[in-house]
This record gives C-alpha cells, sequence and structure tokens, in this order.
C-alpha cells in the first residue's frame, strides 16, 4: 500500500483528503529472497534489472568505441596495415551491430526506460517483472552470442550492420560468425519485444492515481511510443532474419537469384528468369521497414532525456508540452514509412513517396526543436555536466538533422548514399542521441541511482573533450563524403588528397576516448569518495525525486498528489505551479524559498491513503 | 529558402559548397539543387543555432528569482509549426522537379553500354559498337570510353552480390542489384577522366572495386571504339575474371 502526502501548505484552494492511518512496518515493501550473487540472478526488481542493461550496454559501447578507434587508425594512410581487409570488414560490422542493436537500444529502453518509467508514473515495478527478467537474460545471451563471432573460423560477421543479401547467404558469407550475428540479433530482438510489451503494459496499466496520460513525464510518453514503435519494427526484423537463416541452412532461395539466371550471350548478359528467382532486395525492403522506426527507436528515449534535463536545469516546465507529445506521435507514425529512403539508388522504389514522407518528418522534429529552446527561453540555467550534454546534443542533432534533410531529397542522396557523408550523418545524430544526450541522462540519474553525486568538474572535462572530439572527427567526414570516399573501405587511393582529413578525424575520435576515460575516473571517484545525493539534488520535477536515492524496493513508501506533470515540483514549490497559457499570467512568484527534501521526511505524512493501482508486494 | 531561389533560378555564380558542379547535364542539375538546400540549410540552422546559443548565454543562471513558469504560447507554436511545413513543401517541389531531370531516360541514345559488377570488378559491354568490352578487376583498373555531348544510356547489373556504380564528378549512383536491370542515361559536357569506384559494400575487397571514365569527342569516340575492334574480342566471362581477381595479387 502507498500513501499520498499532501504538502501542509495553507492558502493554495487545495482541500486534503480525509487522513488514514499509515502504519509503515507493514507496507511489505522490505525485500526478501536469496543475497550477493544469487539475489542478481533471481531478481525480478526493474532498479536491478534496469542497472544491469545500462553496465552491459556500457561496456558493450566502450568496446564498439575501441573498435572505432582501430578502423580510424588503419585509415589514417591510404593502405593502413593496422587490420587486414577481412580483420577491418569485421570490425566494421561489429562496431554498427553493436552500438545499433547492443548499446544505443537497450541503453535507452532496457537501462534507463526500466528503470525509471516505473519510478516516473509511480509504479512499484514493471507489470511483468519475470517477462522484464527474461528480456535481460535474452539481452546477455544475444551479446555474448554475437561476441564469440570473434572466436570462430573465418572470424565474425562481416557484412555490415545491414547485411544485404545476397552478400549474406551462404557462398558469400559461409563462416559460423554470420550464424552467430543472426542468432544474436534473434535474441536481442525478443528482449526487445518483451521489453515493449512490459513498458506499454506498465504504462497503461500502473500509473498512480492522478497520474492522468496527459501528466506523464515526456521521458514516459517518449518509452511509450518508443515501445509501440518496437513491438512494430522488431517482429518484422525477426521475420526477416529467420527467412535469412533459411536461405542460408534450409536452401531457400528468398533472397537469392542464384540457380536462375539465363544464359549469357554475346551482347546479351544474363539476366534473372523472374518465375524461378527470389528477390534479394526484399531484404532491404523487410530490413529497413524495421530499421527506420528503429532509427526512432534508438531516439526517442534520448529525446526525451533531454526533456527531462533541460526543464530542471532551466527551473521551467516544459515549453508546449502536449505539442511535443504530439510530435513525437507523429514521428512514430511517419517513421513506420520513411524505410525505402535508405534505398533511393537500389533504383526499385518509388522516389517522391518516400522522400516526400521524409521531408515531412522534419517538421516534428523542427517542433521539438522550439519546444526545447522554448523550455530554455527565460530560464535560469545551470549549466551543470548534464545540462552542458544536453546543449551538446541540440548543437550535434541540429546539424545531423540538417543534413537528413539534404539526404531525404534523392537527386542529392544519389551522389552522397554509401559516402562518408551518410556517416558522418547518423554519427552526428546517433552520436548526438545515444552519446550526447545518453550521458546527460547519466550525469542526471546517476544520484538517484546510487545515492551519491558524480563530481561535476570532471563532468565538465568529459563534455569538453567529447564536444570537441565529436566536431573533430564527424565535420571532416561530410568533406570526404562529398569528394566520394565512400564508406565501409578499408584503404582508398593515395592520390586525392583524402589523407589529411582523415587524419584529423582519427585525431578527433582519441580526443573522444579521452573524454571517456574521464567518464571511468569520475564513476571510480563516486565509488571511492562518494558525496551523499540526497533524494532531490537538482530540484527537479517528476515523482522519481520524490522518493530516496536509492530508491527502496517497490519505490514508494508514499507519493504526493499528482496534479500536473510536476508533482514533486509542485510539493517543493507549491506557490510557482505551472502558467498554462499564454505570455500574460499572474502566476509570478518569488520561490526559491528552500525545497523540501522530497522523501517525505520533515513533512507531516496527512497520509490520505490511496489505493495504488497494484497491490503490495 | 526564398533567398535561394532566385539564385538558383537565375543561374548565378554561387560557391560550391563543397560539392562538384557535375560534368553531366544531370549532374549539375543536381548541383543547383544542392546549392538550394545548401543555402537553405544554412538559414535555418545558423537561425536555431542562434537561438540556442542565445538562449544558453542569456539564460544563464545570475539569481535565485524563480522564472516564469510559462508553458504555452499559441501564436509561437502554430508560426513553428507552419513554417517547417512551408520550407518542407518548397525543397520537395524543387527535388521532385530535379528527380524527373536527373532519372528521366532518352528514347534514342547514342551509346549503350551494358555494365555488369561483380566481386571485385567491372565489365563495359558495348552491344551497339561491335559488342566489344572492356572489363578489370582490382589489380588492373577498367576504363569506361564515352562521348561528350550525347546521351549514353547505361544498363547496369550485377553477376553476383548488390554493388554500386558511383562517378563522384556525375553527382550519381545506382545499385547494381542482382536480378535486377537498372538503366539511366549520361550526357558528359566536357571532355576528361572521371575517377569511379563500388559504393556499396560488396565483400572482402570492395575498397578496390574501381574503374575510371573517359570521356571524350564523338570522332575520337568512334576511332576508339573502331581500335577496339580490331584488338579485343568478346572478352571473358564473368567467371573467369572473377577467378582471376581470386588469384589476384591481394590477399
Amino acid at each position: 500500500m502507498t500513501d499520498v502526502i499532501n504538502p501542509p501548505i495553507e492558502g493554495t484552494g487545495f482541500i486534503p483528503p480525509p487522513a488514514v492511518p499509515v502504519e509503515p512496518e507493514t507496507h511489505g515493501h522490505e525485500e526478501h529472497g536469496p543475497t550477493g550473487i544469487l539475489k542478481w540472478l533471481t531478481t525480478t526488481d526493474h532498479k536491478v534489472i534496469g542497472l544491469s542493461y545500462m553496465i552491459t550496454s556500457l561496456a558493450l559501447f566502450y568496446l564498439a568505441g575501441m573498435m572505432a578507434l582501430v578502423m580510424r587508425l588503419q585509415l589514417t594512410s591510404p593502405s593502413g596495415s593496422v587490420v587486414s581487409f577481412q580483420q577491418y570488414n569485421e570490425l566494421f560490422t561489429m562496431h554498427g551491430s553493436l552500438m545499433l542493436y547492443l548499446f544505443a537500444g537497450p541503453f535507452a529502453f532496457g537501462g534507463l526506460a526500466n528503470y525509471i518509467v516505473p519510478l516516473q508514473v509511480g509504479a512499484p515495478d514493471m507489470a511483468f517483472p519475470r517477462l522484464n527478467a527474461l528480456s535481460y537474460w535474452l539481452f546477455l545471451s544475444g551479446s555474448v552470442t554475437m561476441l564469440l563471432g570473434f572466436f570462430v573460423a573465418g572470424g565474425a560477421a562481416d557484412f555490415g550492420w545491414v547485411a544485404y543479401a545476397p552478400l549474406s547467404n551462404a557462398t558469400n558469407s559461409p563462416g559460423a560468425g554470420a550464424d552467430l550475428w543472426i542468432m544474436a540479433i534473434a535474441l536481442t530482438g525478443f528482449s526487445a519485444i518483451f521489453t515493449g510489451v512490459n513498458l506499454v503494459a506498465t504504462i497503461f496499466y500502473l500509473r498512480a492515481p492522478g497520474m492522468t496520460m496527459f501528466r506523464m513525464p515526456i521521458f514516459t510518453w517518449n518509452m511509450l511510443v518508443t515501445a509501440i514503435l518496437i513491438l512494430i519494427a522488431f517482429p518484422v526484423l525477426t521475420g526477416a532474419l529467420i527467412m535469412l537463416f533459411a536461405d542460408r541452412h534450409f536452401g531457400t532461395h528468398i533472397y537469392e537469384v542464384t540457380g536462375c539466371m539465363t544464359t549469357a550471350s554475346p551482347g546479351h548478359p544474363a539476366v534473372a528468369d523472374p518465375n524461378a528467382c527470389g528477390v534479394p532486395v526484399l531484404w532491404q525492403n523487410l530490413f529497413w521497414f524495421f530499421g527506420h522506426p528503429e532509427v526512432y527507436i534508438l531516439a526517442l528515449p534520448y529525446f526525451g532525456i533531454v526533456t527531462e534535463v533541460l526543464p530542471v536545469f532551466s527551473r521551467k516546465p516544459v515549453f508546449g508540452y502536449k505539442g511535443m507529445v504530439f510530435a513525437t506521435m507523429s514521428i512514430a507514425a511517419l517513421s513506420t514509412g520513411v524505410w525505402a529512403h535508405h534505398m533511393f539508388t537500389t533504383g526499385v522504389v518509388l522516389l517522391p513517396f518516400f522522400s516526400l514522407l521524409s521531408f515531412a518528418i522534419a517538421v516534428p522534429t523542427g517542433i521539438k526543436f522550439f519546444n526545447w529552446i522554448g523550455t530554455m527561453w527565460h530560464g535560469q540555467l545551470r549549466l551543470s555536466a548534464a545540462m552542458l550534454f544536453c546543449i551538446g546534443f541540440l548543437f550535434a542533432f541540429l546539424m545531423g538533422g540538417a543534413t537528413g534533410v539534404m539526404l531525404a531529397s534523392p537527386p542529392l542522396d544519389f551522389f552522397t548514399h554509401d559516402t562518408y557523408f551518410v556517416v558522418a550523418h547518423f554519427h552526428q545524430v546517433l552520436f548526438g542521441t545515444a552519446v550526447f544526450a545518453g550521458f546527460a541522462g547519466i550525469y542526471y540519474w546517476y544520484p538517484k541511482m546510487f545515492g551519491r553525486m558524480l563530481d561535476e568538474r570532471l563532468g565538465k572535462w568529459h563534455f569538453w573533450l567529447t564536444f570537441v572530439g565529436f566536431w573533430l572527427t564527424f565535420l571532416p567526414q561530410y568533406e570526404l563524403g562529398l569528394k566520394g570516399m565512400p564508406r565501409r573501405v578499408a584503404s582508398y587511393p593515395a592520390d586525392l588528397g583524402w589523407q589529411s582529413w582523415n587524419v584529423v578525424s582519427t585525431v578527433g575520435a582519441f580526443v573522444i576516448a579521452a573524454g571517456f576515460a574521464v567518464l571511468l575516473v569520475n564513476l571510480w571517484i563516486s565509488w571511492r569518495n562518494p558525496v551523499p545525493a540526497g533524494s532531490n539534488p537538482w530540484d527537479a520535477h517528476t515523482l522519481e525525486w520524490f522518493t530516496t536515492s536509492p530508491p527502496p524496493h517497490h519505490n514508494y513508501t508514499h507519493l504526493p498528489p499528482i496534479r500536473s506533470e510536476r508533482p514533486t515540483w509542485d510539493y517543493n514549490h507549491p506557490d510557482t505551479p505551472t502558467i498554462h497559457h499564454g505570455p500574460s499570467g499572474n502566476g509570478h512568484g518569488p520561490g526559491g524559498s528552500g525545497h523540501r527534501t522530497g522523501d517525505g521526511s520533515g513533512a507531516a505524512p496527512s497520509g490520505a491513503a490511496l489505493q495504488p493501482p497494484v497491490g503490495s508486494s | 529558402m526564398a533567398l535561394a531561389i532566385p539564385f538558383v533560378a537565375g543561374g548565378c555564380q554561387l560557391p560550391n559548397f563543397l560539392a562538384y558542379k557535375g560534368a553531366t547535364t544531370q549532374a549539375q542539375d543536381s548541383f543547383k539543387l544542392w546549392q538550394g538546400f545548401f543555402i537553405t540549410g544554412l538559414v535555418v540552422v545558423g537561425v536555431v543555432f542562434l537561438l540556442i546559443l542565445w538562449a544558453v548565454l542569456r539564460y544563464r543562471r545570475r539569481s535565485d528569482e524563480m522564472p516564469r513558469q510559462t508553458q504555452y504560447h499559441t501564436v509561437v507554436e502554430i508560426v513553428y509549426t507552419v513554417v517547417p511545413i512551408l520550407i518542407v513543401a518548397v525543397l520537395f517541389v524543387f527535388t521532385f522537379i530535379t528527380e524527373n531531370n536527373v532519372d528521366s531516360v532518352s528514347a534514342s541514345p547514342a551509346v549503350v553500354v551494358n555494365v555488369t559488377a561483380f566481386q571485385w570488378g567491372w565489365k563495359f559491354q558495348y552491344p551497339h559498337d561491335g559488342g566489344i568490352v572492356v572489363q578489370g578487376i582490382e589489380t588492373q583498373t577498367p576504363q569506361m570510353v564515352v562521348p561528350t555531348g550525347e546521351t549514353v544510356r547505361i544498363y547496369l547489373r550485377s553477376a553476383d552480390v548488390v554493388h554500386g556504380w558511383y562517378v563522384p564528378e556525375f553527382n550519381f549512383s545506382r545499385y547494381a542489384l542482382p536480378g535486377v536491370t537498372n538503366q539511366f542515361d549520361i550526357n558528359v559536357t566536357h571532355p576528361g577522366v572521371f575517377r569511379g569506384q563500388c559504393t556499396q559494400f560488396c565483400g572482402l575487397y570492395h575498397s578496390l572495386m574501381l574503374f575510371s571514365v573517359r570521356a571524350v569527342p564523338s570522332a575520337q569516340f568512334a576511332s576508339w571504339v573502331h581500335q577496339q575492334e580490331q584488338t579485343s574480342q568478346s572478352g571473358n566471362s564473368i567467371a573467369t575474371l572473377k577467378q582471376k581477381a581470386a588469384q589476384g595479387g591481394y590477399g
């Protein structure tokens, strides 16, 4: 049973519900069961699972980052000899696969969302805790499966993270590494689907009393939309992978034309006999039908993080909250109809349709930008590490978004497709979201998760090194792409003047790496010399900052009244509520009179006991 | 964008904005579109960049005063929804026009080239010019020869996996898809040698899958064809070439 407590504030016009006696000892929130490693292995606590997800995916992020450094070293000279062609091909395949399938997605929807969403809606856990545990173990086994590719004969998968057929068939990629790659993505795909189910159920059914849909924090909103996109996209990928596996091992020809070509004669090259053939481009259609929603599955959670951090460090509510929710929904809806903009140069897709829808996605994305700027406008900005990472995200995503609009135009895509221009574009977008916004999330929620602070000074070093390295790495790649350097090349002609920009890019990559070394130092220091965080170190807005840091088993012993999307802020600043409409208004209060800690200590628990939708454990 | 249209339509001398001006009529169309997009991008990114920078610098925390807790402003919200819609609508119209020009194919091309991409090389075959063949693998980059000022039709096929036919200075690339014959026209405007490369990752020696296009005046092209007819046969089969490529100097 969870209690709702009301702020003992006079003159707010709020009448507390009748008090009901509370006996904290009878809540049943205490932990029980095994301890130590057995506890971790058997846990169904969303916080432990969320942390496991985050730690695993961050380890994979560092690993994939090191692969990037090796590739950058290879490219510092036109015919680099750091790795062989074969090794290079394995490295970029695994770098992309780790970053996209095992880091950016799972860190957000398996890690942060798992930890934060139940807290933000005032729930004691996810809706299906055991399914949640299964998700994590599938994810971990998928990750291990993928890495095992390096240890089998023939090496890891080497056909790029997109595995275009027929390069990925048994003839062209015969090794077990390719099969492990397929299995790994199928496993993590199921993990994502189960997490998606869990998030949707949690958000629809486990919200605390008063937490209506339009009082949910934007992060939770974005996770709901992300989860729905997962349920649309991942089953298609899993189906496509099963067919690829069948092509490789069971003799089907779903993506293959081999064996169905007509005989060549002078002047008439062999062509496919359409009645006897599979369709290679079917793989591309299926893959990108997953792949483009996937881009937003990777982006929306991070947009959500930014939308949590910016208001808190601007001391203002989210500007245009409802517009932002609808923008998120339109991005998700449009993202299911733009997949073929990855296929403009195939010659077999309807260019105007996919071009128009891709342009259209710029509109809700633009709305979000103005929401974020509007949130900062007339605020009182505290430039903490979390806030700096968010601002870094805004600049990175602005540039990545602008080049994305260029790529939505088929004639421009024709000469930038598969060049370093595209590499620069999607790194600006994905690095902007998963790294800048992702690490904003880490600096923001770390105190909540561990009850201790990260060092702000080191955090700022981390930010500035990452920010400078980011532009050094990726701006030269636009120029390289426009001059014609294709992506996924282990060597390049020496006489084209590409080397100098490649060297700059490599230097930038190592500056980024230095930034991430600082993060490790920071984590180490906070581990060795903890600085207690308290329950609400940032004077934050949302429900998770009301409970202790870290939250107890089953999260809450009592809740504040939820009357807006900022219940903790309302509780701490009852005299400065959100002004809902227009520039005119009179809600301008002095405020700043020192906020109470949100865990209720010091506030008399008047204890209006509203039964939450789920009972005690 | 409003700024960009008259410039582009008027064909004014604008900077290259890092891209190639283009060596074909199609490429020059795309290049003009690039200029329009680049200028639009500069304006939009510039405005938003300044807004962010202003917000960060101007509203840095200076006191403990509580900011107004404003959440909505209907007029501003309508403006920042409608303006992007108008911008992308204009961008789409120009995209659509350029795309039709770039992708249109002539009913009577002067020269036809059958291009076959394979791991890891190219075969260029001229069916209407005596069936002459130019081919090459990683260790001997093949050169495709075309006349300037005339329409060259390219039929693009793949013998194995997906490849990409890409000539940076033509501002164009197109996949060679197994089971599909892609076709497009190029009208090269001036003589020169233009480097080309496979852009779609196609396996081990993808980065060595180079070719070049040499554009020469029509008369010179005719004599080149004549000379080739004397010397070259119908060429090796793709299978033989692939075998040679597999035994090639790289390993």
